[in-house]
């Protein structure tokens, strides 16, 4: 009897965890930023080139920072979702314009609608690495005293925005 | 005379030594003109000496990207990027240690190749030893016992005399 059942007791062990294996996704790095203070950062504004936003200017309010570029095609998926929710009025949005050309990110805005509070741009992904962007897009839900909450890596969905982006926000909103 | 097949060959290879010759003068003007066009090899980076730290560096670094790829081997616009960082980093005059740690605080161990020893990674570093050890005292505890099982058997001397008696039996009937 035990002859049989070491290697079955065996292969089921090894079966169960290929089979967590295929469910994982090997693109969702865990990112080491989270609960951390988000990078500071001081950047020209996509809409007026002059102006400049600084990271600190958010301190005191939840905000969402999405990272996208008009050569991303994943960024066109969850772009209605953006505007939605940035209609919603629940959170401002800010984006990080990446690694793009002005004009073509301007005119992406126009066609796809512009959810941001303010777009800044990063042309040659300097800010990008500090926040560890490597796939985008990708969306950062940064605190009230500049802590990074949570990393969304790939757009976001209408299930991740209501399991848990939107309950998160309204948690980080309620606190001090 | 001369068969229809020999003259074929005949004329084939009169054939094959006219395209020998055009090759040779082909070649003769490649060689010759060639120099002209061809420029200096453009060196990849400034410094040299940069570039060689730069490429020992990223070689044990995973492209967050192309997840099998390291960032030294990588096309992707990402490795180009933290390329780039790395030799400007280089130049700050900053110790591999410190590169590799500002890679870390920004993409996790994950772009490490060579994974650090920590609680996490107790399992990776010491299973496959542990696999080991359980394999190796399981084969002494099989190879123990066998050799038990080996010496009990042994055949009383009446077992033997019929084992003789079967083979001379068999003997007798094979012969007839």
């Amino acid at each position: 009897m035990m002859r049989y059942l070491i290697p079955l007791v065996a292969f089921i062990v090894l079966a169960a965890f290929l089979l967590v294996g295929l469910t994982l996704n090997p693109r969702q790095v865990p990112s080491p930023l989270i609960d951390k203070p988000a990078p500071i950062f001081q950047l020209n504004h996509l809409h007026e080139p002059d102006r400049l936003m600084a990271s600190k200017d958010n301190l005191g309010k939840v905000w969402l920072l999405n990272v996208w570029a008009s050569w991303c095609v994943a960024c066109r998926d969850e772009h209605p979702l953006l505007v939605q929710l940035a209609n919603s009025g629940i959170v401002p949005i800010y984006g990080l314009n990446y690694k793009d050309e002005r004009t073509t990110a301007l005119q992406w805005l126009k066609r796809y609608g512009d959810p941001y509070t303010i777009s800044i741009v990063d042309p040659d992904g300097r800010v990008g690495i500090d926040y560890g962007v490597y796939g985008v897009p990708e969306t950062y839900v940064i605190d009230k005293k500049g802590i990074i909450r949570h990393k969304q890596i790939g757009p976001v969905t209408v299930d991740s925005l209501q399991k848990t982006i939107i309950p998160l926000i309204i948690e980080l909103q309620k606190q001090a | 005379m001369l068969k229809n097949n020999d003259l074929y060959c005949f004329v084939a290879k009169r054939q094959v030594n006219r395209i020998k010759g055009l090759i040779f003068i082909l070649f003769l003007f490649l060689i010759t003109t060639s120099v002209g066009w061809s420029k200096e090899a453009v060196p990849v980076a400034e410094d040299p000496v940069v570039e060689k730290r730069m490429l020992a560096l990223t070689m044990d670094l995973r492209c967050l990207v192309c997840q099998n790829e390291s960032i030294a081997d990588s096309r992707a616009d990402f490795s180009n990027d933290i390329r780039r960082e790395i030799r400007e980093q280089i130049k700050a005059n900053k110790t591999d240690q410190e590169i590799v740690q500002f890679l870390v605080d920004r993409y996790g161990d994950f772009v490490l190749y060579n994974p650090p020893m920590k609680p996490t990674t107790m399992l990776l570093w010491f299973g496959p030893v542990i696999l080991f050890v359980i394999g190796l005292v399981s084969l002494i505890v099989y190879l123990r016992r066998r050799r038990v099982q080996i010496e009990d058997v042994s055949l009383s001397q009446v077992q033997l005399e019929r084992a003789e008696a079967l083979l001379n039996e068999n003997k007798k009937g094979k012969n007839v």
